[in-house]
């Protein structure tokens, strides 16, 4: 149980996907105006992580892999090269079968999250929370710990950017830094901050 | 308001930089600039996706029907991205180890999807391939000009050469470490945006 829980732990705050691997940047910063907003879109990027890796996960081990097809008769066949166009496959598929489940179901859910759904297709997070599994070679219980735990760093990411930003409405830098040379800034701080945990063991 | 091939290419550059005013691509913009090396491949990676994807979307543009052209698009862009990929594997199997993920992640890349969409799905094939040229570059100008102040001062070096003798080799230059955190991308592209918009008020944000 520790060994999932390090997992996860270790990706909410050692290797966090916005603060420092620089994943979902663009929505990272596009949207984290407003603290509300930003919530809504964290707990979808954390929602199809949790979804999407553990399936990506699967896919790899019993279609993709070298020799994983030997249950068809096929046991000499590598499609790990097929892998990119695979993962974004079922990433959109995701996002799609949730938009129309929400739709359908959770009308209100539907009107918070909607509009996020359809740019998270893109989101380098969601894909990157995936690639990092394939390359770290996890199994399917760390994946699922690994999807939780990618998706909750964004969510804690979002949530404190735009914590930040909201405050600094306030503020009067100069013409050029506005918007978005200040956000970064920002965001590079924050980065810092976030280092600061990188000497953190758990077990 | 059509533009000539020229304009098409040099546009983005500076004037429609993609990374500085329309804030796309940003993630691998940040983690491959710790090194010329390593962000110049990226440069060279999505200049050539960005190029090959528009001219083949905009060669198939009056065939796609618009319900599913995300589907296709996406489609059309990671089949480009294999082949990048596998490429580098291939070829240069060190450094497609450095740049680990982010050579996936262009699929991703919102610069990819942006020019897919927003220009090559209505303009002919022969404008979006230079289209797609200019705007890789804008986005590798971008990326150079961080990674150079990363690696020159951090490391002391350009492209792996020494070119300020560090301490640690008897010189006389001491790193600056601040400079290898990932961190310090967001300051330099912060400061990059800020020099932009100074010279061009247009790119200017309204509160």
């Amino acid at each position: 149980m520790g060994h999932y829980f390090s997992i996860i732990f270790t990706a909410l705050f050692i290797e966090n996907l916005p603060l420092s691997f620089f994943l979902g940047m663009c929505t990272f910063l596009a949207i984290s105006k407003k603290v509300k907003t930003a919530n809504g879109l964290g707990v979808a990027v954390l929602v199809l992580t949790v979804i999407t890796v553990p399936i990506n996960n699967l896919i790899l081990n019993h279609l993709l892999k070298p020799g994983a097809l030997a249950w068809a008769g096929q046991p000499g066949i590598d499609l790990t090269f097929l892998g990119f166009l695979i993962y974004i496959g079922v990433i959109a598929a995701v996002v799609q079968i949730m938009e129309m489940i929400m739709d359908q179901f959770m009308p209100g859910l539907y009107n918070t999250l909607g509009i996020f759904l359809p740019l998270l297709t893109v989101n380098c997070a969601i894909f990157g929370a995936t690639l990092f599994m394939v390359e770290r070679d996890y199994t399917f219980a760390e994946s699922v710990a690994y999807g939780i735990g990618a998706g909750g760093s964004f969510l804690l990411a979002v949530v404190a950017l735009a914590g930040i930003r909201e405050k600094l409405e306030y503020a009067n830098p100069p013409a050029g830094l506005r918007g978005l040379g200040l956000t970064f800034i920002t965001a590079g701080l924050m980065a810092l901050a976030f280092m600061g945990l990188g000497g953190l063991k758990l077990g | 308001m059509a533009e000539t091939p020229r304009q098409l290419l040099i546009h983005p550059i500076l004037q429609r930089n993609p990374i500085a005013l329309l804030v796309l691509g940003i993630c691998s913009a940040l983690a491959v600039t710790g090194k010329l090396s390593t962000a110049f491949v990226m440069s060279v990676c999505v200049t050539v996706v960005v190029a090959f994807s528009s001219l083949t979307i905009s060669i198939v543009r009056h065939h796609i029907p618009s319900s599913v052209r995300i589907g296709i698009q996406i489609t059309v862009i990671a089949t480009m991205v294999i082949l990048v990929d596998q490429i580098l594997k291939a070829f240069y199997f060190d450094l497609s180890k450095q740049l680990s993920i982010y050579v996936g992640l262009i699929i991703t890349n919102c610069i990819v999807m942006g020019r897919a969409e927003g220009f090559a799905m209505n303009n002919p094939p022969k404008a979006s391939f230079i289209d797609g040229i200019g705007n890789g570059l804008g986005y590798g100008f971008v990326l150079m000009v961080v990674a150079f102040i990363r690696e020159l001062f951090g490391s002391g070096s350009l492209f792996g050469y020494e070119v300020l003798k560090l301490t640690s080799n008897g010189g006389w230059y001491v790193r600056n470490g601040l400079l290898l955190l990932p961190a310090s991308a967001f300051f330099l592209i912060a400061l990059l945006i800020w020099l932009l918009r100074t010279i061009d008020p247009d790119q200017q944000e309204n509160n």
